[in-house]
């Protein structure tokens, strides 16, 4: 290497791609570059002109357009331009041009596609939009070990099973003999009922239940059971169990939410193992596990808004360890689902039983499992058809009281825009609830959907469960068939849109306007979630999340081969990208938004982040065309 | 520029009839080369021109007492800068060099007392220039080294055209009816070194001192200039002196 080029090697070297590259190609580099000169205005590239080498900019600023002159993206100090062209026909699809006194280096196409050979991240960075998208949030889940490993690997040996006809006092010899710490209820079967199998005599089981060892102190002692009663009497016949293949990451959250300690692990209808909390804990120690276990031995509100900074320090843990946005997000939710359940549990336990059965309801993202840690609440009453105003709201209205006063002090803050079950209008009767979402669906107007559009992010939390499952079986039912719904809410996606990406320390806006920061939900995962859930809505699926929305969609027609895929990498990037901004806030002891500051984005994350804008805006385009205005409107 | 003496005045009205007739005269092989590879006529478009940016570090400013330590080469055109076609040669001054033109140039006595002397480089120094319009940040320095050096080895010494992008600079900045108003009020002079013109024209700031790097710097100032101030079909005997 000439040490004269060393001012050019180390200029570049600074930036990606090349800050990656080894010290060898970066010398061929500097070898090789021919130097040009743009005044302001003048053309650097013209549009299918032949192009042989690809573009840096030393010194200036650079605007790409596209085709028919819509600015692409502007440029600075370190940035490449030119290989859309070189990956292709060699041919310029997207003109530059100077808007400062500039200085390029150009670098030969051969050189350029030695890099692409030699260095795979070279060859990622420089490829479209999906690959980069695609890389980073491979990158990501790689990173994760919970994500891949399943739970089978936990799994050690055999479970203890017994028929249901066994003692206790026999099956308490068997589990200590074994040093286990519970066992699976079993009992002959004929056909084939839920949890049945075959053992390899050819005998048909049917799993009955799990018995454990605080269920001795519970069930047995507690109640002065004898030791020989049979267990298939006592045992609780409520089973939760999981799939060998799952993640352990899965198999965490099965146990959060359903607030047990033990899972049966079944590989082909068979139990193999048991799987215990504290193995779970043992592979990922630190985990969000213990928050939610403090959770349910919180006997006051007070105590509970003490919890507040665990979920913090929880969050950022997580996010240290390399948890993507969905493991985030859905620690987050269940840990927000829990509280919600034990302040009801208190509250109901204050003002006595309901009077009528009632579902909770919560909406947006803690319904589709994507809390964040920046969030308010947002939660309904649907109470049953029973519920008569006059005797019964007094109560209902305290327990939604307590619920989200309680909520509050644990740091979801009230919804600003009042959506809660403090709100007569949002605790009502199911048929009330239904006939809401019918006048949504059917007398649709972009106005009143953008109030409702929450609500279509629904889940039960606490309750009747299946009075919210018959909303959402409506919603289904009936959103894929009304086209005019469907253009309505297409219509409201369309008022947020993503910035086209970033200049030097501001952030860029489509007409080439700058602003200093930008939120990151309002511009990017806000309207990408809108996009998705209409999309969903118009093949009828009932999934509440957005990943699990993706696929439901990417199952039908909607969307071009790949499409969804797209979207998830980049919804993926966009969350993750708040994620780690909100983390930053914490650890610096700022209160954590929604904002991200150019200066705090590097580059590469910069352009992975242009790339996911750029992914939503196609989409945002193609959701116009594809949910067009009806011609006519029906009378209302 | 402190320190320099003024110079023989360099008025060649006619440098194709100069250059054929030092062709035919010269004894030395190379500057015979030199001499006879024609030069573009003083009408061509400067868009046209084939140049080279040359630059040299010396061991002081008099070419009588000093001598050259580092030659740097740059070919280009209007379009284009050809790095990959760069020269660059240390060269041993054969007079001591000072202790403070050592850190000025980042050239070190043991770099120096490796390297070869001038006459060596010579030839292959000259091939690259002949053909080619040389351009140079501040002429005073490279042509009378340059001239000094080679009646030194060869005996004859070298005469040739240059653009200069100081004297442009100056033309700009120095000679306007603007800038006389300026030295009446007494405002000090715009600077015209290079890299003060250069951040003019928002090109980068390069380490200086180095002969290639600046060399390559006075071929984007040009450049520059070139695209601010003039045209790509500006003939060549608007620029050169």
């Amino acid at each position: 290497m000439d040490i004269e080029l060393l001012e050019i090697r180390q200029f570049m070297g600074q930036f990606p791609p090349f800050d990656g590259l080894s010290d060898e190609l970066l010398d061929v580099i500097a070898e090789r570059v021919e130097v040009s000169y743009f005044k302001t205005g003048s053309d650097i590239l013209v549009l299918n002109d032949i192009l042989n080498e690809l573009c840096f900019i030393r010194s200036g600023a650079v605007e790409v357009y596209r085709r028919q002159g819509e600015l692409y993206n502007r440029l600075g100090e370190g940035d490449i331009f030119g290989h859309f062209s070189l990956l292709r026909n060699h041919k310029v699809r997207f003109p530059a041009q100077a808007i400062e006194d500039t200085l390029i280096y150009f670098i030969p196409n051969d050189v350029f596609q030695r890099l692409c050979e030699e260095d795979d991240d070279f060859a990622d960075f420089v490829e479209l939009e999906r690959p980069r998208l695609e890389t980073v949030a491979e990158q990501q889940k790689k990173s994760n070990d919970m994500m891949v490993t399943r739970i089978r690997k936990l799994v050690t040996r055999y479970p203890v099973m017994v028929e249901a006809s066994t003692t206790l006092q026999q099956v308490a010899n068997q589990i200590s003999e074994a040093q286990a710490s519970a066992a699976i209820v079993i009992k002959e079967c004929s056909g084939n009922p839920r949890y049945s199998f075959q053992d390899s005599e050819g005998q048909k089981w049917r799993m009955e239940g799990i018995f454990t060892d605080s269920d001795f102190r519970t069930r047995v002692v507690a109640e002065g059971l004898s030791p020989q009663a049979a267990i298939g009497d006592v045992a609780s016949s409520h089973l939760i169990t999981i799939q060998s293949d799952a993640s352990v990451y899965e198999a965490m959250l099965t146990m959060l939410r359903n607030n047990v300690h033990h899972l049966p692990v079944i590989y082909r209808q068979r139990p193999v193992g048991v799987v215990h909390l504290s193995d779970i804990i043992r592979y990922e120690t630190h985990s969000g596990l213990y928050l939610v276990s403090n959770i349910f031995n919180q006997s006051s509100a007070q105590g509970l808004a003490r919890l507040a900074p665990d979920v913090r320090a929880a969050f950022v843990r997580m996010v240290q360890e390399g948890a993507n946005s969905q493991m985030v997000g859905s620690a987050l939710s269940t840990i927000g689902r829990s509280f919600t359940r034990r302040l009801l549990e208190l509250a109901e336990a204050e003002l006595g039983p309901p009077p009528v059965p009632y579902c909770f309801m919560v909406n947006g993202s803690m319904a589709r499992n994507e809390q964040s840690i920046v969030t308010d609440q947002d939660n309904a009453l649907v109470l049953s058809d029973d519920f008569v105003p006059k005797e019964h709201d007094d109560y209902f209205y305290a327990l939604a009281k307590f619920v989200s006063d309680g909520l509050d002090a644990c740091g979801y803050t009230y919804c600003k825009g009042d959506i809660m079950a403090t709100n007569t209008q949002w605790r009502q009767p199911l048929s009330v609830w239904k006939d809401y979402f019918e006048d949504w669906i059917s007398n649709p107007t972009p106005k009143k959907l953008l109030q409702s559009s929450i609500f279509f992010d629904l889940d039960s939390i606490y309750g009747e469960d299946h009075f919210v499952e018959t909303l959402q079986d409506l919603v289904a039912k009936r959103a894929a068939e009304s086209p005019l719904f469907l253009a309505a809410m297409a219509r409201n996606a369309l008022n947020r849109t993503p910035p086209l990406g970033f200049f030097r320390t501001f952030v860029m806006e489509k007409d080439g306007k700058h602003n200093n920061s930008i939120n990151l939900k309002r511009r990017g995962t806000a309207p990408m979630v809108d996009l998705i859930r209409i999309h969903a809505l118009a093949c009828g699926s009932k999934a509440q999340n957005t990943f699990q929305r993706l696929n439901d969609i990417s199952q039908t027609q909607l969307l071009a081969t790949g499409v969804s895929d797209k979207l998830s990498y980049a919804f993926e990037f966009l969350c993750m990208s708040r994620i780690r901004h909100q983390m930053i806030d914490i650890q610096e002891e700022r209160v954590p938004d929604n904002n991200i500051e150019p200066e705090n984005v590097e580059d590469s994350e910069r352009h992975t982040l242009k790339d996911a804008f750029q992914v939503l805006s196609n989409a945002q385009k193609f959701l116009k065309f594809r949910y067009p205005m009806p011609a006519q409107r029906p009378r209302q | 520029m402190l320190g320099i003496r003024p110079r023989q005045r360099v008025t060649q009205s006619d440098w194709a009839n100069y250059m054929a007739q030092r062709g035919q005269q010269a004894k030395d092989d190379a500057i015979k080369r030199f001499f006879s590879t024609p030069l573009p006529a003083s009408d061509t478009p400067i868009s046209d021109v084939p140049m080279v940016a040359l630059d040299m570090e010396t061991t002081g400013l008099d070419e009588d007492r000093h001598a050259i330590v580092s030659i740097g080469v740059v070919p280009f055109t209007l379009d284009r800068i050809k790095l990959a076609e760069r020269r660059y040669w240390v060269v041993n001054p054969t007079r001591p060099l000072a202790e403070a033109s050592i850190a000025f140039h980042h050239i070190t006595h043991s770099e120096v007392a490796e390297a070869p002397d001038l006459d060596i480089v010579l030839d292959e120094l000259l091939e690259m220039l002949a053909g080619h319009l040389v351009v140079v940040h501040f002429r005073n320095i490279e042509r009378p080294f340059l001239d000094t050096a080679i009646k030194a080895r060869r005996g004859e010494g070298v005469m040739f055209p240059m653009i200069d992008t100081m004297s442009l600079e100056a033309r700009l900045h120095r000679q306007t009816l603007w800038a006389r108003f300026r030295r009446w009020l007494g405002r000090p002079p715009v600077s015209i070194r290079l890299n003060a013109s250069r951040e003019r024209y928002g090109l980068p700031n390069y380490q200086g001192h180095h002969a290639l790097i600046d060399a390559l710097a006075t071929a984007e100032l040009l450049q520059a200039q070139i695209a601010n101030h003039y045209r790509p079909d500006t003939p060549l005997k608007d620029l050169w002196c």
